[in-house]
This record gives structure tokens, C-alpha cells and sequence, in this order.
């Protein structure tokens, strides 16, 4: 409990709050960070998971291969992109992106494949193209899964994004290490309880958006 | 390919079973009361490969003269293992002058290696005492290109007030806070610095940030062998920023005369040359430390 408050008041310090290493700076690099990685992401395995979904096609292969990249140890990934490209966000970034996409793939296609088959036989007998069938049937059944998806695409990657530390970059994985290394535990202590927090704002937000695309799919 | 199969099998439950005897979490195995000469003793290193290679240069220097050896290693950091000394649980500990001092006493001042061994006696308090220190050392210590040395014509840390820039520094992000970091050269050297953390301490990545450019110099540990095999240039530290780390074994009062002596017989044998060497064995041939310590030892004449 001792470290708990002393962790609390590590982030009520004023001197911690400020500057380009503050606390409000490092939660803003991490937040930006998860939202790009989570962003790169969807923009590969949205795409190719309608594609998979819409198809029925190559789902064995998709699913095999992303689960493979999920089960790669983050740190791993880090440090061998970091020893070619060198340090900076692009490593820990490959490594977050490859986090988040099975998470995402996963609820783009499922999102299709659970439609009702008989929703979709109707919309091909009213004479719908494959494209219309894709856009205003598919995925807006799919959504609901969809966000899901991403919803927990983004909460492991905002709890890893840590990582980017490692190798150079900011975020709150910063305090994590320095508290690490120099025996700081409230520091430490504080650093995990931001991730916590912003992970918490995250999936209040992810909450009410999928509450809402579920009203809207009842009213529709 | 079935065999091949079962070889793997085989090799991996080997390896798993290895795991398991070297717990360092487990309970030591019960001292077996036994026979030898000299009874049991309990070796411990700290989770960083050289300290185990020490260790086991100890270990079998020990086992040669009768002792029997129950080994803990890999057991994290000082914070950790230095309790389960003082509780009596380890009996021979290869540690680090300098940083133990500071550990142990937060206001410590001494500042060349004679004074810091001199005052670790006082510091360790009751119970655990140093044995003789090796000359070798393994130290922090502010790395350069050999091509970035060259064009600054930088041989110590004093010309990199040179650049008339702030110096942007390599290393695990504790440095900022190290006596030895900014603040540190700041007022020994007139230098401005910054830490570009990279927190494998000193390892493959720092290497590649340097040699990328995005910093000037890296924090290397100096009995790391990838400051000769990246041909860096390690900048000399006249005003010894950087509190000298001689290796230096810290014991229980159970270990006897003769057993400090075994110890002895090992650090009066180790420089910082033989160090390098025996962690090279480690980084490139991926060699064990029984197998690396047997060699040395070996060749020294120390099992006999």
C-alpha cells in the first residue's frame, strides 16, 4: 500500500507533470503510439479480412499465419527490427502492428461469417453486387465483431507499447524502465498505473461505440 | 527424420532438466553432509553471463581442493541476491567493487579502486568480508567509433568537450541518474550530454545506434567483448568519473582459509585481458561456463 500512494503522489508531482519527458508528454507519445499501431493495423487486416470473409477464401491460411505472427515474442521483434533498422519508433511500431493484426483480422472476417447466410441469399435475390453486398450488408452486420476486434487489438497493444522504451523511443514505458533500473518502485508503479488508466479511457470509448453501432443496427 | 525427431525430443528434455537443477528460485539442495575435505559450500552469480563464468571459475577452483559446490546462479540483482547473503543462505558471491560499495553505502566517497576495496570491509557489516580483489574490471565505460575517434581526434573522455555540443550518449536510461552520467561529466568534464536510452545495456542495440550515428558515444560494460570485435575506441577516464569495478569475490564466514585460498589462487590469475577472452568464449561460441571454466582453469594449472 506504501508504494501504492508514494506512486499516486509520484504522478500528482508537479516537477514529473511537465516538459517534453513529463507525464503528460510521455502519456501523449503513448497514446499517439497505440493509435498508429492499432491505425496500420486495421488498414492491413480490415481489408483482408472482408476479403477472406466475403470470399469464404483462404481463411486456413490467413488465420494460420497471423496467429504465428501473434505467438512471436514482442521483445523479440523489437530487437531484431531494431538491430536492422536501428533504434527509433520504427521498431517497436513493426512489433505493435504485428500484435494488433490478428486481433483485427480476426473480427473483420468473423464479423462477416456470422452473418445469418439466409441475410445474404436475400440480398444476392435482390440482385446486389458483390460489391453492394460487401457494403451495405456485410459490413455493416459485421461492425459489432469488427470493433471488438480492435477494441482488443488496442488494449495489448497499449499495454506493450511500453516497449517502445527499449529501444530509444518515448511513451510511458520510459518511467517503467528508469524505476526499474534505479530501484524507483513508486515510479515503476506510477508509470503502470498511467498504462491502466489509458487502457481504461480506451475501452470506455470502445464501450460506448459499440453500444451505439448497436443501437443503430437495431433501429436500421 | 524420425530420429531426428527424437533427438530434438531427447535434446529438449535434456535442456528442461537442466533448467530445473539450476533454479534460482528453487531451495538450495539440502548440504548433503559429506565426505570431502572442506564440506559445503554454496556458489551464487549474479543474472549476467560473465558474473556466472567468475562464479564458476570459483565453483570448480573449489570443487578441485575438495570442497563440494551446490551452485545458485543467474540470480537477478544486487537487490535481490545481497539479502540472501547476508541471511547466510549463499556462501561465495563474485561481485563488483565499485558498485557494491555504492549499493551498500549510499554516501560513499571513495573514489579510486585502493579506497573503495579498503572501505568494502566496513561497509559489508558482519557476517560477509571480500577476499583479495582481481585485477580484472568491469566497468561502465563511454565508447566511441573508431572512425568518430579518428575525425575528433577523441582518446579521452575530456576531448569530447571538443564538438562544443551537447553529446548525445547510448546507454540503459538509469545512466541519466548514474553518478557517472551527465551530471557526472558535466562536472568532471566539462561536457554536456544526454542519454539516448536503449536499455540493453551495452548490448547489440546500443552498438548499432552508435555505429547508425544517433548517438556519439555508448556506455559499454569494459570486459565486454564487442568493444574489441565493433573496433570501438573506449575514451580513458583521467578523473576516474567512473568508480573502478575490480572484481572482487564477497564471502560467508563459512568459507575457511582454505577455501579463500582456492579463491585466491583464482583472481590472482584474472585480468581484465583473460575476462574479455573468457566472455568472448561466451558471446561468439556460445561456450557454457563450466565448459569455459574449465579451460582456464586448466590452463593455469588451477585443478591440479
Amino acid at each position: 500500500m506504501n508504494y501504492f500512494t508514494e506512486a499516486i503522489a509520484w504522478i500528482l508531482d508537479p516537477a514529473n507533470a511537465e516538459g517534453s519527458g513529463g507525464v503528460w508528454a510521455r502519456s501523449a507519445e503513448h497514446l499517439w503510439y497505440t493509435l498508429l499501431a492499432v491505425l496500420l493495423a486495421s488498414v492491413i487486416a480490415i481489408p483482408l479480412g472482408y476479403l477472406v470473409g466475403h470470399t469464404g477464401r483462404g481463411r486456413g491460411l490467413v488465420v494460420a499465419s497471423t496467429g504465428a505472427a501473434r505467438a512471436l515474442p514482442t521483445l523479440g521483434v523489437v530487437t531484431l527490427v531494431g538491430l536492422i533498422l536501428g533504434i527509433g519508433l520504427v521498431a517497436p511500431l513493426v512489433a505493435l502492428v504485428l500484435l494488433a493484426v490478428p486481433s483485427v483480422l480476426a473480427g473483420a472476417y468473423a464479423g462477416i461469417e456470422a452473418i445469418d447466410p439466409r441475410t445474404i441469399d436475400a440480398a444476392r435475390a435482390m440482385g446486389m453486387s458483390d460489391w453492394q453486398l460487401l457494403t451495405r450488408v456485410e459490413i455493416p452486420l459485421g461492425l459489432p465483431l469488427l470493433l471488438g476486434g480492435v477494441r482488443s487489438a488496442t488494449l495489448q497493444v497499449v499495454a506493450t507499447a511500453t516497449l517502445a522504451a527499449y529501444v530509444g523511443a518515448g511513451g510511458l514505458g520510459r518511467f517503467l524502465f528508469l524505476g526499474l533500473k534505479t530501484q524507483d518502485y513508486p515510479q515503476m508503479l506510477a508509470s503502470a498505473l498511467l498504462v491502466v488508466l489509458i487502457a481504461l479511457i480506451l475501452e470506455a470509448l470502445f464501450e460506448i461505440a459499440e453500444r451505439v453501432t448497436a443501437r443503430r443496427l437495431h433501429v436500421v | 527424420m524420425k530420429t531426428r525427431i527424437a533427438a530434438l525430443v531427447a535434446a529438449g528434455a535434456l535442456a528442461l532438466t537442466a533448467c530445473s537443477s539450476s533454479n534460482p528460485l528453487g531451495s538450495p539442495s539440502a548440504p548433503a553432509p559429506s565426505a570431502s575435505a572442506g564440506g559445503t559450500l554454496i556458489v551464487g552469480s549474479q543474472q549476467y553471463y560473465s558474473n556466472e563464468i567468475i562464479a564458476e571459475l570459483y565453483a570448480q577452483s573449489l570443487e578441485a581442493k575438495g570442497f563440494t559446490i551446490t551452485r545458485q546462479y543467474q540470480i537477478g540483482q544486487r537487490e535481490v541476491y545481497l539479502p540472501e547473503l547476508q541471511a547466510g543462505k549463499i556462501d561465495v558471491f563474485p561481485e563488483y567493487s565499485g558498485n557494491l560499495l555504492q549499493y551498500l553505502d549510499k554516501k560513499a566517497t571513495a573514489s579510486t579502486g585502493e579506497e573503495v576495496l579498503a572501505a568494502l570491509p566496513a561497509a559489508l557489516g558482519q557476517g560477509l568480508r571480500p577476499l583479495t580483489a582481481a585485477s580484472a574490471t568491469d566497468q561502465d565505460s563511454y565508447n566511441v567509433t573508431a572512425d568518430f575517434a579518428k575525425a575528433n581526434s577523441l582518446t579521452s573522455i575530456a576531448d569530447l568537450a571538443k564538438l562544443n555540443r551537447t553529446i548525445k550518449v547510448c546507454g540503459n536510461s538509469e545512466l541519466a541518474k548514474r553518478p557517472y552520467g551527465p551530471t557526472g561529466l558535466k562536472s568532471a568534464y566539462g561536457v554536456d550530454a544526454e542519454v539516448v536510452p536503449v536499455e540493453d545495456s551495452g548490448g547489440p542495440l546500443t552498438i548499432k545506434a552508435l555505429e547508425d550515428g544517433k548517438c556519439d558515444t555508448a556506455d559499454i560494460y569494459s570486459a565486454d567483448p564487442s568493444i574489441a570485435s565493433n573496433n570501438l575506441t573506449t575514451l580513458s577516464d583521467p578523473k576516474s568519473l567512473v568508480l573502478p569495478q575490480n572484481v572482487v569475490p564477497i564471502v560467508s564466514a563459512k568459507v575457511n582459509e582454505a577455501a579463500a585460498a582456492a579463491i585466491d589462487a583464482v583472481d590472482a590469475k584474472l585480468s581484465t585481458e583473460e575476462l574479455v577472452q573468457l566472455n568472448a568464449l561466451s558471446v561468439t561460441k556460445q561456450q557454457s561456463s563450466a565448459v569455459i571454466a574449465k579451460a582456464w582453469l586448466t590452463s593455469k594449472g588451477l585443478l591440479g
